[in-house]
């Protein structure tokens, strides 16, 4: 960046100051700083103003700067978009056009950045491995062979392959951060509420979060940035100031108390993907993190518990879809009701269904206090876990996943099977917590991703860390070949 | 109820007051009404009811192309209000007295949007204006003992939140609903019989006579060694009976569960004191203090308590002027009440305001109006919107008070109508009302009528002299 004395820069045409910030070698802040500063050279001399707004020109200079203007993105087809297909990757809205944008769109596009398209998903966003689906299942850019995860499987595997420089991707019970260590790319779900969720096409209401896929833990901090905030459109956006992210980006994280929880380590997990994480522990802790060993008790509950809660909100979410107003609606003979109960069988998918009836079980007459009413009582405990590991600890590390991409058609047989893949995941966004997947390494050349948890509204801190890591490793650097 | 379209769905072209959020498009999210839940509170505090700390709104589940989103967010187990009660006068025919009903509770929810179904096309059309307007549902405990009792508590809960500014109270807009659940039971049991729940009626005439009908339709049915069934029946207005609907409906589980995107909410003793502040003096305690305090009679202080701006017109007329209570109430209840009816217009749309009312009734303590003129002066006030003051000026009706200006009316009426003053020379004293009226009419009615009338007798008994003295 040629050095331009402070002194010159007021002194700049438009067409001058619109071509060096451009090419970045001022930025908007330094011009402006400029101009207030000539402002408070010459105005009591000429009064020229009536109301100077310099707090106002330097929050505009600073937002001008961030821009992510013409940066081109991917986003999950699970949020609206405006004029432009939403399918949620299902049959039931194959065709369906939103006419409004999700917040999370909006502001993205406020801040300049193109949008490419639609990421492919699991139906509906219930799934781990985009197998779900209703159109074709997306592939592993690592190995074609292989899922990239789900549900936010379109996005990863777009990121990975260079598809997209970046993508906007969703998290229920892991669907970004899974999906990302699949991949190997970097994945960040908020803390609940951070983001809008308004125009998110509801499947756990009380879970769903949105959130960035991206090469690395900056560009997770840019795209948080321009998202994050309060909506009054969403009345469980949490009204807290969003702090400046990328400048929470120190690369120091000497003296982070790292707490590594003794449950994500157990039995059954893949040989590699334990090497990959516990070197990457050990690459933290030589970078000035303090490693503790934690216990999370309530860990082994956290999948009933989720595949309760979940099943019992969808239910409630998806019954508005029966042909009447939007959407795929089947005709032929029959009565109203009759055609209502067509469109849902032949308009979602297996696992959409089976969740469906899995959260109408649990909320029914007679088995709501054993199973709903039980469900939420655990996730405070859940809640509470975490609450006290973090007065011992500042952040938590541990794996993603136990394994890493498996082939397509591996799991689909078994959805228990299917559902064991988010394990470590699920918890996070059953306490509301937000939590990263940062590229650690890899096993069998597949990636695997290092899951970095944190208290209630830490994004920052945890992109300090990743963002350190990732100043002292290649592993987000690393390519395909595709 | 959780979006910013307006509520006026009757007024309105269909689905011209959609947004994403009421229409229950994919991705849309409620956000809380605060005036919906304070008004809530009023009626709750209205009630006598208890306002719980905690209250939070829960999905109903079930299917039905008027419920947009295939759930209705409403309240379950906490709802805003809980345990009031209204005083009734009772059936007297029962030799029932003044007592209380209970009311259970009192909760918010959403509207449904609107279906048409019988066309006879083979197919309904939805009008979605109506879906998320707030509603507000009152419970009450099953404590009525006849139809009478029933139109006694709804003519009271009607009159309330018309009072507090709530609703409109149109039972025909559908702004005011009623659903009557009724059973019977032998005299001198304890055990309530099987109820059977009424829909369907449209005014008070309607629920009363629904429950008069379902009551003697029940008693036959036992009489005839049957029982009750527990169903839901319709009131067919025009045949007067209730029918059935257990076609129409089948039992629902309605898998109530908390509602997630909505965070319950805490409402404090604090905010619950500051809303009770605003609430107003009802009606029967109104018409009370008006009977008592100002000493109107018992219909003329029902007539003006009966609602919250005539009441608060007549107390503010009051107040702008220390006027006699009596002489107020019957300006408003004579010929302001005719203006209005008339035109079927509210007090509020009134052209004629309190201030302006009280102004023409200091003309007429002042003795620049009578009050014949006063009540031409109002009516020209009504079709103008004009001050009175400035309507006396214009169209120069003040009182004459000048004696002088009167004399010479009155020497005219007496030249012109001797017939008149022979009469009362002979005795005829009624003779000088009548020259007084032509003394009016030559004055255009401005003449001070008292001064008027003396100065007619001194004319005519100068006459009477001078006839007297003359040869």
């Amino acid at each position: 960046m040629a050095a331009h004395a402070a002194s010159e820069l007021w002194q700049l045409s438009a067409a001058e100051a619109s071509r060096l910030l451009a090419d970045r070698e001022i930025s908007s802040v330094e011009l402006t700083d400029a101009c207030l500063e000539r402002i408070a050279a010459v105005d009591d001399r000429i009064s020229a103003y009536i109301t100077v707004t310099a707090d106002l020109a330097r929050q505009q200079a600073t937002d001008a700067d961030r821009r992510i203007a013409g940066v081109p993105m991917q986003i999950k087809d699970l949020l609206c978009t405006n004029g432009i297909a939403t399918t949620c990757a299902s049959r039931m809205l194959a065709e369906y056009i939103p006419v409004y944008d999700a917040t999370a769109v909006a502001r993205l596009r406020e801040h300049g950045a193109v949008l490419l398209g639609k990421g492919n998903m699991d139906e509906f966003g219930m799934g781990s491995s985009t197998e779900n689906s209703a159109f074709f299942p997306t592939r592993n850019p690592w190995d074609t062979g292989r899922v990239p995860g789900g549900s936010s499987g379109g996005s990863a595997a777009a990121v990975s392959a260079g598809a997209a420089p970046f993508a906007l991707g969703t998290d229920t019970g892991g669907s970004i951060r899974q999906p990302a260590s699949f991949c190997g790319v970097t994945g960040l779900k908020p803390t609940y509420g951070r983001v809008s969720r308004y125009g998110l096409v509801a499947y756990a209401s009380s879970l769903d979060q949105v959130g960035p896929i991206a090469r690395d833990a900056a560009d997770c901090a840019l795209i948080l940035q321009s998202i994050a905030g309060h909506d009054s459109r969403d009345a469980t956006s949490l009204p807290d100031a969003v702090p400046d992210y990328s400048a929470a980006l120190t690369g120091d994280i000497s003296g982070l108390r790292l707490g590594v929880p003794s449950e994500y380590f157990a039995e059954g997990m893949d040989a590699g993907v334990r090497a990959a994480v516990t070197a990457a522990i050990d690459q933290l802790a030589a970078l000035g993190a303090e490693i503790r060993e934690v216990s999370l008790p309530t860990t082994q509950y956290a999948l009933a518990c989720y595949y309760i809660i979940a099943p019992s909100e969808c239910s409630a979410n998806l019954a508005r879809y029966d042909g009447v107003k939007y959407g795929y609606s089947h005709q032929g003979d029959g009565d109203m009701w009759e055609a209502m109960e067509r469109t849902r069988q032949h308009g979602f998918g297996p696992e959409v269904k089976r969740r469906i009836m899995l959260g109408a079980f649990a909320l029914s007459s007679g088995y709501y206090d054993a199973y709903y009413h039980k469900a939420q009582q655990v996730r405070t405990l859940i809640r509470q876990d975490f609450a006290h590991v973090f007065e011992e600890v500042d952040a938590l590390a541990a794996p993603v996943s136990p394994v890493v991409a498996f082939p397509i058609g591996e799991r689909t047989d078994d959805p228990v099977r299917m559902y064991l893949v988010d394990v470590y995941t699920l918890p996070v966004n059953m306490a509301g917590l937000p939590a990263m997947s940062v590229p650690c390494g890899f096993s069998n050349g597949l990636p695997v991703g290092l899951q970095l948890i944190g208290p209630h509204l830490s994004e920052d801190r945890l992109l300090n860390i990743a963002h350190t890591y990732q100043q002292a490793t290649e592993w987000h650097r690393e390519r395909p070949g595709i | 109820m959780f979006c910013g379209c307006p509520a006026d769905y009757q007024a309105a072209e269909p689905n011209t007051r959609t947004c994403p959020v009421c229409l229950g498009l994919p991705g849309a999210l409620p956000v809380i009404n605060r005036r919906a839940v304070e008004y809530t509170v009023l009626t709750g505090l209205a009630l006598n009811c208890r306002i719980p700390e905690f209250t939070k709104f829960d999905r109903k589940n079930y299917p039905y192309p008027d419920l947009m989103k295939g759930y209705q967010i409403s309240q379950y187990d906490l709802p805003l209000a809980l345990d009031g009660f209204l005083e009734i006068d009772g059936d007297t025919q029962l030799g029932l007295g003044r007592r209380r009903i209970g009311v259970e509770r009192v909760h918010l929810e959403e509207d449904v949007a609107k279906s048409y179904d019988d066309r006879g096309e083979g197919y309904s059309l939805v009008d979605v204006n109506r879906s998320g307007v707030p509603l507000m549902e009152v419970v009450s405990k099953p404590d009525m003992r006849s139809a009478e009792e029933a139109r006694q508590y709804l003519t009271l809960l009607h009159s309330i939140v018309q009072y507090l500014g709530v609703s409109t109270g149109n039972m025909q807009d559908g702004n005011f609903r009623c659903d009557a659940n009724v059973s019977i039971r032998p005299v001198g049991s304890q055990i309530l019989g099987t109820r059977t729940e009424v829909k369907n009626m449209n005014s008070f005439r309607a629920v009363y006579q629904a429950l008069e009908y379902e009551v003697v339709r029940q008693r036959e049915v036992i009489e005839d060694g049957g029982a009750v069934v527990q169903e839901t029946r319709g009131w067919i207005e025009e045949r007067e009976v209730t029918v059935s609907q257990r076609s129409k409906e089948y039992a629902h589980d309605y898998r109530y569960f908390p509602e997630p995107d909505l965070p319950p909410l805490r409402i404090g003793p604090e905010r619950v004191a500051e809303l009770a502040a605003e609430l107003p003096e009802f009606a029967p305690q109104r018409s009370a203090r008006f009977q008592a305090d100002l000493a109107l009679s018992g219909y003329d202080a029902d007539l003006l308590a009966g609602s919250r701006s005539m009441a608060n017109y007549f107390e503010t007329t009051l107040t702008l002027r220390d006027a006699d209570a009596a002489e107020v109430a019957n300006w408003m209840l004579g010929d302001l009440a005719r203006l209005l009816n008339q035109d079927h217009r509210e007090i509020d749309a009134s052209p004629v305001t309190p201030q302006r009312l009280a102004d023409l009734l200091a003309l007429v303590a002042d003795g620049t109006l009578s009050t014949s003129l006063a009540k031409t002066v109002l009516e020209e006030m009504y079709a103008t919107g004009g001050e009175p003051a400035d309507i006396v000026r214009e169209q120069g009706l003040g009182q004459i008070s000048d004696t002088g200006a009167i004399e010479a009316a009155v020497a005219e009426a007496i030249a012109a109508n001797p017939k008149a003053v022979a009469d009362y020379i002979s005795g005829k004293d009624t003779a000088a009302r009548f020259l007084m009226g032509q003394v009016m009419r030559l004055t255009k009615g401005q003449a001070q009528p008292e001064l008027a009338l003396r100065l007619v007798q001194e004319g005519l008994e100068l006459q009477k002299t001078r006839g007297s003295l003359e040869p």
